[in-house]
C-alpha cells in the first residue's frame, strides 16, 4: 500500500474511532510533534494536549464526507499542531516559535476556524454538563458517551426497570437543554 | 397538548435516521401542520445535534487518552526523546500493581454495598407511600353532624349548598389567582372518580376540574369552576426558579387533619426516591392528607410540593421541585384559556417573621376532596 492509501485507511479507522487506527497515527506521528513542542518551550504534557487536539481536528475532517486528503497525513498533523501550539504560546505569552526546520506546508486556517467554533460549542455543552449535577451527569454520559443500553443503565443506577431509566434520562435531558441554552445566551452576550 | 417526551424521542430517532417511511411521513406532516411543533423540532434538534457532537468528541478523547496511556506503558511515548529509559514507564509499571489492588478492593466493596442496598430496597415499589388520607365513613358522618350544628348555631339563612361527601383528603395551594388555578399531586386525582372539590379552612366547598396532569412528576393543576369562589389577592409566595441548597430550612402547611397544620424541616438531599432528579428529599414530619402541601423556604418562596414519604423510614419525605411547577404552568399557557397565567416570582415575604408569613399564606392553601 502506498502512503496515501495507508493514510486513507487510517482516516477511515479514525472516523469510526477505531483504537488500532488511533494507535497507528500516534505511533508514526507523535515523536515528530513532541520534538516540535519540546524544542519550542513546551513540555511532554503540552505535546500530549496539542496532539490530542490535532487528532480531534483530524477526526472532524474524517467524518466529513466531502473531505479528501490531498497531502500526507503527517504534513496535515504537523501543520495543525504547529498552528495550535503557536496560538497557545500567544495566549500564555511565552515566546513565539523560533526553530523551524520543517516547512509549514499547507494552510490549515479554515479548518482551524471551524474547529474553534466547534470547540466553543463543545465547551458550552461541557459547562452545562458540569452544572447539571448527579445523577444526571453520569446518567447522560452512560447513554450518550458510553452508549449503554437502557436496561444496563437501569441496573447501574438502581432503577426498577428500563422504562423508569428512560423517564429519568428524559428529565435530565430537559434539564441539560435548559442549562445549555442559558450558557449559550451568556456566551453570545459576551461578544 | 403534546407529550414532550415522545416528541424528543421521535426527534432523536429522526436524527439517527431510525424512523420508517410511514413514521417519517406522519412526522413531516405534523411539522407542516403545526408551527409550534416545528419550532420545538428546530430547537430540540439543534440541542440534540450539539449533544451528539459533544458526546462523540468526548468519547474520542477517552479513547485517545487510553491509547496514550497504553503507548506510554509500552514505551512508545517517553518524556524526552533523547533521554535513556524514561522514568514514566517505570512509574507506570510500579503503579499498575497498586492500581490493580485498588481496583479489586473497589469491586469487593461495590459488590458488598450493592447487596446491602438490595436488602434494604428489595421491595422497591411498595416503599413509597402517597400521602392522601382516605376518610372513613364514620368520620364523614361525624363531620356532617358537626356542620349541621354550626349551621343551626349560625342561623344561616342562605341557601345551603349540598355538601359533597368525600372519600379522601389531600392538600393543594393557589398558584394563579386570575384563573383560580390550584396545584396538587397527580396521584390525588386517582382518588376522585366523580367529583373534585376544593375546601378552605372554614369548610366552604367549591367545585373544581383538573386542567393538567403529569404522573411522572406527580403534578396536577386544578381550576376552581364554582362561580361563588371569591377571587383572592395575588399569591404572596414567589416560585423559586433555581434549585434549593442542601440543608435549606423549609416549612410546610397542609391538611393532615380537618384544619391547617404547620410543619418544619430541611432539604436533606437534592434528588428524590431512586435518585429521581425532579424531586427533593426532605427531613420533616408529614402524614396522610399532606399530599400536595407547599414546601416554603425561610424567604417565603415556594421550593416544592410534598408528594410521598418512605414508608419504613422516619422523616424521609419526597417533594417535587418548584422548577417542575414552572414547567407545568408554561405548558398550560399553550392553551388559549390560560394564555395569561402568571406565577409570582419575587419573594415578598422575605422580611416577615414566620408567624406573619404563615398568616399571609394560609388562605391560599386548600383541602382537596372528592369522591
Amino acid at each position: 500500500m502506498n502512503s496515501l492509501g495507508q493514510d486513507k485507511y487510517l482516516l477511515e479507522g479514525l472516523a469510526i474511532q477505531d483504537k488500532n487506527a488511533i494507535e497507528s497515527i500516534y505511533k508514526s506521528n507523535f515523536t515528530m510533534i513532541q520534538n516540535l513542542i519540546i524544542n519550542n518551550k513546551g513540555t511532554l504534557n503540552d505535546a500530549e494536549d496539542i496532539f490530542q487536539e490535532a487528532m480531534i481536528v483530524l477526526y472532524q475532517k474524517s467524518i466529513d464526507k466531502d473531505f479528501q486528503l490531498n497531502c500526507q497525513l503527517k504534513t496535515y498533523i504537523y501543520s495543525v499542531s504547529k498552528r495550535l501550539w503557536l496560538k497557545k504560546l500567544q495566549t500564555i505569552q511565552r515566546f513565539g516559535i523560533q526553530a523551524d526546520d520543517v516547512e509549514d506546508f499547507i494552510s490549515v486556517e479554515s479548518d482551524l476556524q471551524k474547529h474553534h467554533q466547534e470547540q466553543n460549542q463543545f465547551s458550552i455543552m461541557e459547562k452545562a454538563m458540569e452544572r447539571i449535577g448527579e445523577p444526571c451527569k453520569s446518567l447522560l454520559e452512560a447513554f450518550y458517551i458510553h452508549r449503554k443500553q437502557m436496561q444496563e443503565i437501569a441496573n447501574q443506577f438502581n432503577y426498577t426497570n428500563a422504562d423508569n431509566a428512560k423517564t429519568q434520562k428524559y428529565k435530565c435531558l430537559v434539564r441539560l437543554k435548559k442549562l445549555f441554552f442559558a450558557e449559550y445566551k451568556i456566551d453570545n452576550n459576551d461578544r | 397538548m403534546i407529550d414532550n417526551q415522545i416528541l424528543i424521542e421521535t426527534i432523536e430517532k429522526f436524527l439517527k435516521g431510525e424512523l420508517n417511511e410511514t413514521e417519517l411521513h406522519e412526522f413531516n406532516s405534523l411539522r407542516q401542520s403545526n408551527a409550534e411543533i416545528d419550532q420545538l423540532f428546530v430547537e430540540n434538534s439543534y440541542f440534540l445535534e450539539q449533544l451528539e457532537k459533544y458526546s462523540d468528541t468526548k468519547k474520542l478523547s477517552i479513547t485517545i487518552q487510553e491509547t496514550v496511556a497504553d503507548l506510554k506503558s509500552k514505551g512508545f511515548i517517553k518524556d524526552t526523546p533523547l533521554s535513556t529509559q524514561g522514568q514514566i514507564i517505570y512509574m507506570w509499571n510500579r503503579y499498575k500493581k497498586t492500581i490493580a489492588v485498588a481496583a479489586s478492593i473497589a469491586i469487593v466493596v461495590s459488590l458488598l454495598s450493592s447487596s446491602l442496598i438490595s436488602i434494604f430496597t428489595h421491595n422497591k415499589e411498595t416503599n413509597l407511600k402517597p400521602l392522601v388520607e382516605k376518610l372513613i365513613e364514620q368520620d364523614v358522618k361525624y363531620k356532617k353532624l358537626e356542620r349541621q350544628i354550626t349551621q343551626i348555631k349560625n342561623k344561616d339563612n342562605r341557601p345551603v349548598k349540598t355538601r359533597v361527601e368525600s372519600k379522601f383528603r389531600a392538600t393543594g395551594f393557589m398558584i394563579d389567582v386570575n384563573n383560580n388555578l390550584i396545584v396538587t399531586n397527580a396521584h390525588v386525582l386517582t382518588e376522585a372518580t366523580h367529583k373534585l372539590i376544593i375546601e378552605n379552612n372554614n369548610g366552604d366547598q367549591f367545585e373544581a376540574i383538573a386542567v393538567y396532569h403529569n404522573a411522572k412528576n406527580d403534578i396536577a393543576i386544578l381550576k376552581i369552576i364554582d362561580s361563588d369562589f371569591e377571587k383572592l389577592s395575588p399569591v404572596p409566595y414567589g416560585v423559586k426558579k433555581s434549585t434549593a441548597d442542601l440543608g435549606d430550612e423549609i416549612f410546610t402547611l397542609g391538611f393532615p387533619k380537618q384544619e391547617i397544620v404547620y410543619g418544619q424541616g430541611y432539604i436533606s438531599a437534592q434528588n428524590g426516591y431512586q435518585m429521581d432528579s425532579s424531586f427533593y428529599q426532605l427531613n420533616t414530619q408529614v402524614n396522610e392528607g399532606n399530599s400536595g402541601s407547599p414546601v416554603i423556604n425561610k424567604n417565603g418562596e415556594l421550593v416544592g410540593v410534598i408528594s410521598s414519604k418512605e414508608e419504613n423510614a422516619e422523616g424521609v419525605v419526597f417533594a417535587i421541585k418548584s422548577s417542575e411547577i414552572i414547567d407545568a404552568i408554561n405548558e398550560i399557557k399553550s392553551m388559549d384559556e390560560f394564555k395569561n397565567s402568571k406565577i409570582t416570582s419575587n419573594p415578598c415575604l422575605r422580611k416577615y417573621d414566620r408567624v406573619s408569613q404563615i398568616k399571609k399564606i394560609k388562605d391560599y392553601i386548600f383541602m382537596i376532596k372528592g369522591n
